[in-house]
């Protein structure tokens, strides 16, 4: 028996075995805990929603109660939509704005920036509902794709904001310092190294964001309302996947459930290829951020 | 603290265009015989916020010369050659006093980015941008001025020669430049400097990261250079200076101790520290 041997008696050894066979099992549990929630949300609704998945589901307009068949054609368009005025509405502004935080800030201003920024992100997502409501729906007196979008564009600003501020930050100051020790102004060199060297970064962030806005419900209850057919242009009610799950889903006909179930399927699969996509641009690109 | 080499600076021309590049080197330039002042430092004093990182820095850069700065790990060696092309007031809370002249005339007067132009640099740690080898040399001439295509590709090639990258790239030259070795990137970097024709290059430590016989092309590179180029060089590797430099500056706690031609510096050093220094007894 080696000396160190002789200072740690065995029941002290046989404590620490069973002390920590006891949290790996308990750590264990929580992390099979925590990601089967996923695996069963994921795999109850691929049961029941593609069960009742088809072609008319994508191509065809709702069909009025009682009648079987139909699809949410409308609803994906009009997500479409508001999530291209959303990008429009939350893009510039975020970006632009984590631009001046990563490279223009550092005093009092940013630090107050950043904080609204945060309380920004706080707001319950119904109040953003009613400022767009506020700023669009009572003036014009109609619901529209319009002020739905900018719901969801205002929702994407505190996080388009924090993560182009992150990835810009992530640059290191040599490449910065390559480009101005070149003669290029702070402006240029931002422009030309700084952004250009973050852009999978940037566009992983973006792409992120909408995918996590495309699946609001609240901000869209009376802003873009719904519609059960389509709707041309930017100036009318227009249906959205969230809002049709949630109509749906309360309603009281079976095969208006199958649908929403369908349409909940669609939307999952659509946020989870958008999260499998930006990591697979990350992993390519992030190496030559070193 | 004025130190100044034995030998006479004073020159009256003022040294007018862009160095010619093609003139071979004329065997005067390799001793250090007299030559006109470049770039002079005049009772220069750099604060990091309220700390006095260099105390009255006086000295001269002699044109188409290599000069050296040797001296233990923060003395201030590097922030002095960041003061030459003004690249230290990207630091926060920096401040600086006394003058700067390049061939006469204050930087701090001029436009900065013009002298960053004039005076190129090469960081200790190479800094390739995230793009293709040509864009990289290319970046400072597309910001600089309007070339077109084909001129450009031509002083992309020259540039590349005279870093003496050229026959190790010209086939992969759209090729990220993050595939290339240290010691390849490192000369990039001094490609993309050189391309934009500074008229004085520094280094810093440019050879800190990489193995001998990167170090030994980097080496070759600078007595190539030092013909169309004044280059100051900052260096932890004592050999070094002894090896390319024609001027050694010791630095010790944020002051230039002694400026001298390189033999007089390794050999007859007139102060005592400078002395210890070179014979590694402390530092």
């Amino acid at each position: 028996m080696s000396p160190s041997m002789a200072r740690n008696p065995p029941w002290n050894r046989i404590r620490r075995k069973s002390v920590n066979a006891i949290m790996l099992t308990l750590t264990g549990i929580c992390t099979i805990f925590a990601a089967g929630i996923l695996v069963f949300i994921l795999g109850y609704l691929f049961v029941h929603g593609a069960r009742s998945l088809n072609w008319n589901f994508f191509t065809k307009l709702p069909t009025p109660v009682g009648e079987t068949g139909g699809g949410m054609a409308n609803a994906i368009l009009g997500s479409a939509k508001l999530l291209l005025v959303a990008t429009f509405v939350g893009v510039p502004i975020g970006f632009l704005g984590g631009v001046y935080l990563a490279e223009f800030g550092g005093g009092g201003f940013s630090f107050l920036v950043r904080y609204v920024t945060d309380l920004l992100n706080g707001v319950p997502s119904i109040v953003m509902g009613i400022f767009a409501f506020t700023v669009i729906v009572l003036p014009q007196k109609h619901f529209s794709t319009l002020a739905g979008g900018l719901a969801l564009g205002i929702m994407m600003i505190p996080i388009a904001i924090r993560s182009s501020e992150e990835f810009l930050r992530n640059v290191p100051l040599a490449l910065r310092e390559g480009s101005m020790a070149l003669g290029a102004s702070k402006s240029r060199a931002i422009w030309s190294v700084v952004i250009p060297a973050a852009k999978a970064g940037l566009i992983t962030g973006i792409m992120l964001n909408l995918a996590r806005v495309a699946g609001e419900t609240a901000p869209l209850l009376f802003t873009a309302f719904g519609n059960r057919y389509w709707s041309p242009g930017w100036e009318q009610p227009a249906a959205s996947l969230p809002v049709m799950i949630y109509t749906y889903a309360i309603s009281p006909y079976d095969d208006w459930h199958q649908q929403a179930w369908s349409a909940g399927f669609v939307l999952l699969a659509m946020v989870l290829g958008v999260n499998i996509l930006s990591r697979i641009i990350l992993a390519q690109k992030g190496p030559a951020l070193r | 603290m004025q130190v100044s080499p034995k030998i006479d600076p004073k020159s009256g021309d003022p040294m007018s265009t862009l160095p010619n590049i093609g003139v071979p080197s004329s065997s005067e330039s390799h001793t250090a015989g007299a030559a006109p002042s470049k770039l002079s430092a005049h009772s220069l004093d750099f604060y990091y916020g309220s700390f006095k990182a260099l105390h009255a820095i006086s000295m001269e850069v002699f044109e188409k010369r290599v000069t050296a700065f040797i001296g233990p790990s923060g003395c201030g060696k590097s922030t002095f050659l960041r003061t030459l092309n003004r690249m230290n007031e990207t630091v926060r809370h920096s401040r600086v006093q006394g003058e700067i002249r390049l061939d006469g005339e204050n930087i701090f007067r001029l436009d900065v980015n013009d002298v960053r132009r004039r005076v190129g640099m090469v960081f200790q740690k190479s800094n390739p941008f995230p793009k293709s080898i040509f864009d990289n040399v290319a970046y400072g001439l597309r910001i600089n001025s309007s070339l077109r295509r084909a001129q450009l590709r031509e002083a992309v090639e020259h540039s590349l020669r005279r870093a003496a990258l050229w026959d190790e790239v010209k086939d992969k030259l759209h090729q990220s430049a993050y595939g290339l070795s240290g010691g390849q990137q490192q000369r990039l970097c001094i490609a993309r400097a050189l391309a934009v024709n500074p008229e004085v290059l520094l280094l810093d430590e440019p050879c800190s990261a990489l193995d001998p016989i990167a170090t030994a092309k980097i080496e070759d590179l600078i007595f190539q250079l030092k013909d169309s180029c004044t280059i100051v060089i900052v260096t932890h590797n004592m050999q070094q200076a002894a090896r390319v430099a024609d001027y050694t500056g010791f630095f010790l706690l944020g002051r230039l101790i002694e400026f001298d031609t390189t033999p007089v510096i390794f050999k007859t050093p007139a102060k005592k520290e400078t002395e210890d220094y070179i014979t590694g007894r402390f530092g």
